[in-house]
């Protein structure tokens, strides 16, 4: 008895937990899916609409440029994901691997950026952009890399990678070079297909950083043209003012991507670390 | 092991990161000190040096001030509750039930989610005659202005804050207490212990080092908080939710003086520095060792 209430409380717990989670997005799908004639001010709310309609959907897509924004999200996202894949895995190397001059001095600069929050250096950082012509006003392309640039690297990503390679055995490196490669190809060809793991958790949670950054487009960006998702997502209070069925399906719209990447890479946040504890 | 590589070999590897933190760290880092030297509010393209004008300026501001607090009450409201709320969760979610998994997507949605969305989703909640309010005024309460009242408009982002971070946490909590020996719950259960005491004694000392991580980690991320307020109330009303992010983007960007903003970036740098060296000093020595 003591044992079945254990479990109905855990649960009632845990199911109130989760609808608090999801109901704002409830909330806002159902403004969303709900016609003209329904008020949606209406006392007392109704979650599921009287008058089912994909109208607003269809309004907002007419007017706004959805497929802009998430080609523009997958451009920026696609490109700092990659970037940091590239030097995190290359500046991690050498700080596992090799002895150096200035090794230490490195490695202490490299940490000294984790206490610095972006924000408190973001100023500066618009100028050099600025003076580098980073900027979407000169090309688009331009305006890409000044979108990533900044988040091109991180000393988290650096960390996870000579993390990584710490791990392998040197018997690994040096069978390599009695076979005949040179430095680069320990790295490319050895090295890097044996932390594949520790690149897809570098990658999906730098997506995830980046997909979901608006300060700094909301700062750098001057073209709608250029906006990704968030930046446009934030406009469209501004283009329907107090039209919320239209805000609220664009925010859904805008949602999907990442709701389906979430869901098809969720072992990696919610990872089956804990299948031990669930199955017995 | 043999030195396999060529004298120049690390350096050329280190190049485009260290080359890349250069351009857009360090220079800036250091940039943000001399702009707080400036005086640029008269023309951007224009600066003269101003000796400790920004900061003078700064430190006899009342709105500095409100800032700061405004910042101060984010942390001591926003941490304590990112600390311990996802802490029960993971041990609720710990144990041995069905539908842990569903129950971790569902937690964990908020996380993923754009800012964006979720602060917009949210002030259709806090709306005037809102659902919200509905609830409010059905219990027999005043309607409240949530985003509207001086009085409630922090604690309403706030609360969006805190509800985006709750799986976050959660998630850290969940991967620390597979280190729990699992022979301590057993000891317990042998004993009798209530659900209640067995974790006091046993999950919260085994988990002070997360809990003290998870407490830097919220705080800093406290001190950081610049979308939620942006998309929801633009730091209004009367100042009521300005952090300090947020001012500093008002500062540089809407008025253009970059140097009282600089200024203000400085003292963000130095209460976040603070926040990194207790934690770094603290938890995570053995984390980064050469």
């Amino acid at each position: 008895m003591r044992k079945f209430i254990e479990k109905f409380s855990i649960h009632s717990v845990l199911i109130l937990t989760s609808l608090l989670s999801i109901f704002p997005f409830i909330w806002l799908i159902s403004t969303s899916l709900k016609g003209n004639s329904e008020n949606i001010f209406a006392y007392p709310p109704t979650i599921i609409p009287k008058e089912f309609t994909w109208a607003n959907y269809v309004g907002v897509w007419d007017k706004v440029n959805f497929i802009g924004y998430f080609v523009n999200s997958m451009i920026v996202a696609g490109g700092t994901v990659l970037l940091n894949l590239i030097l995190s895995a290359m500046a991690g190397y050498p700080l596992a691997r090799m002895e150096f001059k200035g090794k230490k001095v490195t490695f202490f600069a490299i940490l000294a950026t984790i206490m610095v929050p972006f924000q408190a250096i973001m100023l500066p950082v618009y100028l050099i952009t600025l003076k580098l012509h980073l900027i979407d006003s000169v090309s688009n392309l331009a305006g890409f890399i000044g979108l990533i640039m900044p988040f091109a690297v991180s000393a988290f990503g650096i960390f996870l990678m000579r993390q990584a390679f710490l791990g392998i055995p040197k018997e690994m490196e040096e069978a390599a070079i009695v076979d005949g490669c040179n430095v680069f190809q320990v790295f490319t060809r050895v090295l890097l297909p044996m932390v594949k793991p520790s690149l897809a958790v570098l990658a999906i949670f730098t997506f995830i950083g980046s997909w979901g950054e608006f300060l700094w487009p909301s700062i750098v960006l001057t073209k709608e043209a250029m906006y990704t998702l968030p930046v446009g997502v934030n406009n469209l209070q501004g283009m329907f003012s107090s039209n919320w069925r239209f805000i609220a399906a664009g925010s859904i719209l805008s949602t999907v991507p990442i709701l389906i990447f979430f869901l098809a890479m969720q072992k990696y946040f919610i990872s089956g670390e804990n299948e031990g504890a669930v199955k017995g | 092991m043999f030195k396999y590589y060529g004298k120049y070999a690390p350096y050329l590897f280190l190049l485009p990161a260290v080359g890349t933190l250069v351009v857009f760290f360090f220079i800036p880092f250091f940039q943000t000190f001399i702009l707080s030297f400036q005086d640029y509010s008269t023309s951007i393209y224009h600066a003269t040096f101003a000796g400790f004008d920004n900061y003078i300026k700064l430190f006899q501001s009342p709105i500095f001030y409100k800032v700061l607090f405004n910042t101060f009450l984010y942390l001591i409201v926003a941490v304590p509750i990112l600390a311990t709320v996802p802490l029960f969760l993971a041990i609720l979610l710990n144990q041995k039930i069905r539908g842990v998994t569903l129950y971790k997507i569902l937690i964990y949605l908020p996380v993923i989610v754009s800012i964006v969305v979720a602060a917009i989703a949210f002030k259709w909640l806090f709306a005037e005659t809102g659902i919200l309010n509905y609830f409010v005024t059905a219990m027999g309460f005043e309607s409240i202005g949530w985003l509207t009242d001086p009085n409630w408009a922090l604690y309403s982002v706030i609360l969006v804050t805190i509800w985006k971070g709750i799986g976050y946490y959660m998630m850290i909590y969940l991967a620390a207490l597979m280190s729990v020996p699992q022979e301590l719950y057993e000891a317990c259960d042998i004993d009798g212990a209530s659900f209640f005491r067995k974790h006091l004694t046993v999950t919260v000392p085994h988990l002070m080092p997360t809990i003290a991580l998870v407490t830097t980690i919220s705080a800093i991320s406290a001190m950081k908080v610049f979308a939620e307020i942006y998309v929801m109330t633009k730091g209004g009303p009367l100042n009521s939710s300005k952090t300090i992010v947020y001012y500093i983007y008002e500062r540089a960007f809407e008025n253009l003086d970059l140097g009282y903003a600089s200024a203000m970036a400085v003292v963000l740098l130095v209460i976040v520095l603070v926040l990194s060296l207790v934690n770094l000093l603290c938890f995570e020595k053995n984390r980064y060792q050469l």
